[in-house]
Formats: C-alpha cells, structure tokens, sequence
C-alpha cells in the first residue's frame, strides 16, 4: 500500500511510511476503543435480559443504543482520585500498560487475507506472547494503589495468568502442526473451503481442544467464572478498587479489547479464520480460491466473517459471565493444572497421532492431506524467500515497521 | 508528480529514516532503563524497568527482521521478569523491604564486573568493519521454518544452499537433551511443590497455620496473598 501511494501518487517515501503506520494504528485503535463501546452496552443488555430486566433502555432512543458513549462522557467528567500511600509513577503507567499489551497484540492479528497491521513470520507465537503481558498492568496497579483488596486482586490474578499460560500454549499449538506454520496468514488460508475444512472439525481431538482453548482464554483474560481478580463480593473491585475516571476506563478497554482480540484468534486458529462456511465467492466464481488473488471486496467480507466469528465468542463470553458461579482460587487451579492442562496434553499427542496415521482423515479426501500442507510449507517458505529477494531490490529501510496490505 | 509541493518537506526530512529513528528509539530506551534498574531501591520499580529494558531489545530484534528471536525475548524475558515481579511484590508488600540498600563492597564488585563487561562489548562492537540495515545484503528471510526444521534435524538452508544429496543432521541431540533436560526439571519442581499429604491436609489448613506461626515464610505469606487472606 505504501509502495502504492509512492510510485503512484509520488509522495516521497517517508511520509508514505508515516501515513500508513498512522492509518494502521488509528483502524487498530478503533477496533479496540469502537469495539469496547459496542460490547459494553452488549454485556449490559444480555447480563439485563438473563436476570429478567430490561436493561439500558433510553439514551439514544430505542435500546439505550448510545448508553457507553454517555458512560465514557460520565468518565471523562469524573475526578481523578489517588490514594495518599500510592506510588504516584506506577498508579499513573499501569493503566497504560495493560492497554498498550492489548494494542500491541492486536498488530500482528491478521482481519483478513493480508489485511494485518504486520504480517509475522512467528505470529501466534507474538500474540500470545503480548497477551501474557497485560497482567503487567494489573500487578502494578496493585502493588500502587497501596490497598489490600487491590493487591490481593493483583496476586489472583498474577497466579492465574501464569498457570493458565501452560495450557493455553500447548492448546495454540496444535492448529500451528496442522498448518504447518506460526504465521497466523497461512493458517486462517489452509482452512478456506467448505466448514470441515476448519480445523476444529479436523478429528475429534481438535473439536475437544477448541474448547479446552477457549476456557483457557476465557481464564486469560479474566472473565467470569475466572474473575477473581476483581471479585466484588470478597475485594470490594480487585486491582481496580482505587481507580476512578479514565484510568479506570483504560483497564476496561484493555479487558474487552483482550475479549476481542482471544476471540479472534479462537476463529483464525479453530474456526476458519475469515473463510465462511460455504466458500461462496468460490461457487460463484468470483474467484478461484487463492486468496492472494482475490479483490479487494472479498477481503472486506472477510473482514465481516472474522468480525462476526470473534463477536460470537465475546457474546458467549457475556452469556457465561452472567450464568457461572465464580470458582474459588483452588477450584481455578485445579481447573487449570488437574483438567485443562492434562486434557490438552494428551489432545496434543492425539493430534499428532492421528496426523501420522490418518493424515487424510477417516474418509479418504474430506480433508486435507498433510503431505500436501507440507509440500505446500516448503514450497512455501521458498516463495516467501524470493519475494523478500525481490523486496531487497526496491530498499525502503522502514517497510518492516508496519505494512497494512500489499 | 508532487515532489514540488513536497520539496521543502523532502528537504527537512531527507534526513528523517524511521529504521535509524527507531533503533535510536529503542536502544535509548533499553540504556536508560537498564541505568534506572541499577539507580532505583524499590523492586517493583527495578523489574519494571527491566521489563521495559527488555521490551526494547526485542523491538530492536524485530527491528533486524529476527521475528522469531523478538517474539522468544518477549515470552522468556519479559514474562520471566513479570514472575520477578510476583516475588518483589509479595516481599516489600507486608515486610520493610521497600528501600533496598546496597553494600559499599557490592557496588565495587558490580561496578569491577560491569566495566569488564562493557570493555568487552565495546570492543567487539568497534571490531566490526561496517554496519549493515536489514535490505542491505542481510537475509530478511524468515526465520522460524528453517530454525524449526533445523531444530528436529534437516538443515533446510544448507539443502537449498549446497543441492545435498544427504543433508547433514542438525540440532535434533541437542534438542533432546535439553527438552529431556526442561522435563527432569518440571518433574522436580512438581515433586518440591506437591502437597505433603501428613502435615497439610487442605489449602485452607495451610493459611491458618501460616497465620499462626510467629515469622512469615515468603513462601506462607504468599499462600495467603494467593488464597484471599484470613478472615
């Protein structure tokens, strides 16, 4: 795109470097800000409808449809407390840590073919990386705010986050061996086609994983019945007792841009990625499958796919919160160490058995062959080294630092 | 087409390349926060200085198109260090190690360690003849599939390099040896930190005996800090 607007328009090389990393990071930022508004009037109406309420029903009309944006306005005017013991620089950053990690993760996540802040070589491995850095924040906002509720919440959730790290990776990986590929690109492509090309319908071991991946994620980003950082009943509001006015809303942003962001990778890793069901741009022959080839527009609708797949398990995320009891810490331990982590294990190695055996699965050509992924990885590899050949000739020193499409 | 309407602009930017601009950027950071790692007494505030010392070394991994490298600095590193930070708040929480106080003779010991360090570093950093920016005759090909392949034993770069009939065995003995070694060690850690059945019958025993006792363990203290506190 950068390469677009320079030979093109001829704008001179750096301020077309500087306008799209702009753009990027603004769509970016807007996922995450635009998609907090949305979900919080979400989580309201269902946590509403289930308790048999109604629910915001006035501002902005029907539906109480602009109900956060009055919230965020209450925010903005709320005064900004700090605790007289707080370590000022620490109360201050932590906010932004969390919402920095949430940012972050969000630049290597691929919305559709190609459309992704920075395409990784190494990309699920980058995302979960980052996503394990928000607890930063938290445990810093709970060390500074010099409250034993807030550092109580900070340490539940330090202690969970750390153990749920173990399974959640080895869950991340199993669709990685499938592809045969970290770069989250590659591996929402090889599952285009019909849905039982999705690697959650690969075999059954896979279908077990996904779920075993989502109560992981679900712990990751502390959501109910995971919330224990924030337990109201016990720690009046865990690591954000002292907090009040935007700093507050930062933690809230981060926490449904985490949402989001765990959900999403659920849908590239498990659920196709952004290829429907049915591939119907395929049968109508608008294109020939190969993504790399396809217009602009089907790019958006996938865009839509992925938006509304990652939408579906941030709202069954809400559905969860307000039907579950909390657990209690040793209960969210054994959950992690003596059910999760086990259970991913052995899918692991069941996955990997069924790879060797059945690599065509039970009915020979319902899906993909793992010879044919590996040859594709290799041959793979090779065109992504020539390209970078050709990219060596045109040398624009910044084109790793943020590249939207191509 | 425009390079007129952007002359002036062109001119006070020509100066301006963001791959220079961030690895200033990034080296700035990672220096001055691993200096404030040593200025600072509180421990909190040192790991989170070094995390952020941390953080910027992987941007400058990324920075040299070694993604796999960056994203491992970001897992190993910066989530080792946020382990560090666990036990820096659970020690100066409760106890009156807030303010870290460093001997005279640790100083001199640090500072005799840390020139030497730096006398080494600098001059293997002069020796090289030039430096290069990734575009400039250095590989920016990726790097994690031939690392893997490498790892479980098939140097892909050296079949494409050299047409090997039989390409030579990578790193696969190595890569045994030291997931065997990993295994012996999370077998270890799982058989010091299991339940004594005799002595601690429930979590919530633990809790009350840790409240009980006269000192608190770092190891008690945390029971507590984890499971709620006593009520």
């Amino acid at each position: 795109m950068a390469e677009f607007l320079i030979e093109t328009i001829g704008l001179p090389s750096w301020l077309s470097w500087t306008a799209i990393a702009g753009l990027s990071a603004f769509l970016i930022l807007n996922v995450i800000a635009g998609g907090a508004l949305v979900f919080i009037w979400a989580e309201r109406k269902i946590a509403a409808r289930i308790q048999d309420r109604l629910g915001p029903t006035r501002t902005g009309g029907r539906f109480g449809w602009l109900q956060s944006l009055a919230d965020g306005i209450k925010l903005l005017a709320k005064e900004d407390l700090m605790p007289d013991g707080a370590d000022a620089l620490l109360f201050r950053i932590a906010p932004y840590v969390s919402f920095c990690a949430s940012f972050c993760a969000f630049i290597a996540l691929p919305f559709a073919f190609d459309v992704v802040g920075q395409r990784l070589n190494v990309g699920v491995f980058f995302v979960v990386a980052v996503l394990g850095l928000e607890v930063f924040g938290v445990i810093l906002a709970g060390y500074a705010s010099a409250s034993k509720w807030s550092l109580f919440g900070a340490m539940r959730e330090a202690a969970q986050v750390v153990s749920y790290e173990v399974p959640l990776g080895m869950c991340v990986v199993v669709p990685v061996m499938l592809a045969g590929s970290m770069d989250l690109v590659t591996i929402g492509e090889k599952q285009a086609g019909w849905a039982s090309n999705w690697f959650i319908f690969h075999d059954p071991f896979t279908f077990i994983i996904f779920w075993v991946y989502y109560t992981c994620a679900l712990a990751s980003v502390n959501r109910a019945p995971f919330d224990l950082a924030e337990a109201e009943s016990e720690l009046v509001a865990g690591f954000h007792t002292e907090y009040s006015g935007l700093r507050w809303s930062f933690f809230f942003m981060a926490e449904y841009g985490s949402m989001f962001l765990v959900s999403a990778l659920a849908a590239i890793l498990f659920l196709g990625a952004w290829n429907g069901p049915v591939p119907v741009s395929q049968l109508l022959g608008l294109s020939d499958g190969m993504a790399a080839d396809a217009p602009y527009a089907l790019r958006l609708l996938g865009c839509i796919n992925l938006f509304l797949k990652a939408t579906a398990g941030v709202l069954v995320m809400m559905w969860i919160r307000w039907t579950l009891p909390r657990l209690r810490i040793d209960q969210v331990m054994t959950t992690c160490l003596k059910y999760c982590t086990p259970i991913a294990a052995a899918m692991f190695a069941g996955v990997m058995l069924w790879q060797l055996f059945l690599p065509g699965g039970l009915v020979a050509g319902s899906f993909q062959n793992a010879a044919g992924v590996r040859e594709g990885w290799l041959e793979q590899s090779n065109n992504q080294e020539s390209v970078n050949e050709d990219a060596l000739s045109d040398i624009v020193p910044s084109r790793r630092i943020v590249e939207v499409s191509r | 087409m425009n390079h007129e309407a952007f002359g002036l602009s062109a001119n006070l930017f020509a100066f301006l390349d963001w791959h220079e601009f961030f690895f200033l950027l990034f080296a700035g950071v990672a220096c001055v926060a691993a200096v404030m790692v040593v200025l600072s007494d509180n421990v909190v505030r040192m790991a989170l200085h070094l995390v952020l010392s941390l953080g910027a070394t992987a941007g400058l991994f990324f920075l040299a198109g070694a993604e796999f490298v960056g994203a491992m600095q970001l897992m190993i590193y910066v989530g080792g260090t946020l382990v560090l930070l666990v036990f820096g708040v659970m020690l100066t929480a409760q106890t009156q190690l807030v303010a870290l106080r460093t001997p005279a003779g640790d100083r001199v010991i640090a500072g005799i360690l840390a020139a030497a360090l730096l006398a080494v570093l600098v001059q293997a950093a002069f020796s090289i003849e030039s430096w290069q920016k990734p575009g400039q005759g250095v590989a920016t090909a990726p790097t994690a599939t031939p690392l893997g392949m490498a790892l479980v034993g098939v140097r892909v770069d050296q079949v494409a390099e050299e047409n090997l009939v039989r390409p030579k065995g990578g790193y696969l003995l190595p890569f045994e040896i030291v997931s065997v070694h990993l295994l012996v060690v999370l077998v270890g850690a799982a058989y010091l930190a299991r339940a004594k059945r005799r002595r601690v019958p429930r979590s919530v025993d633990l809790v009350a005996s840790a409240d009980s006792t006269k000192p608190r363990s770092p190891v008690a203290a945390s029971s507590t800090l984890v499971a709620g506190g006593p009520k």
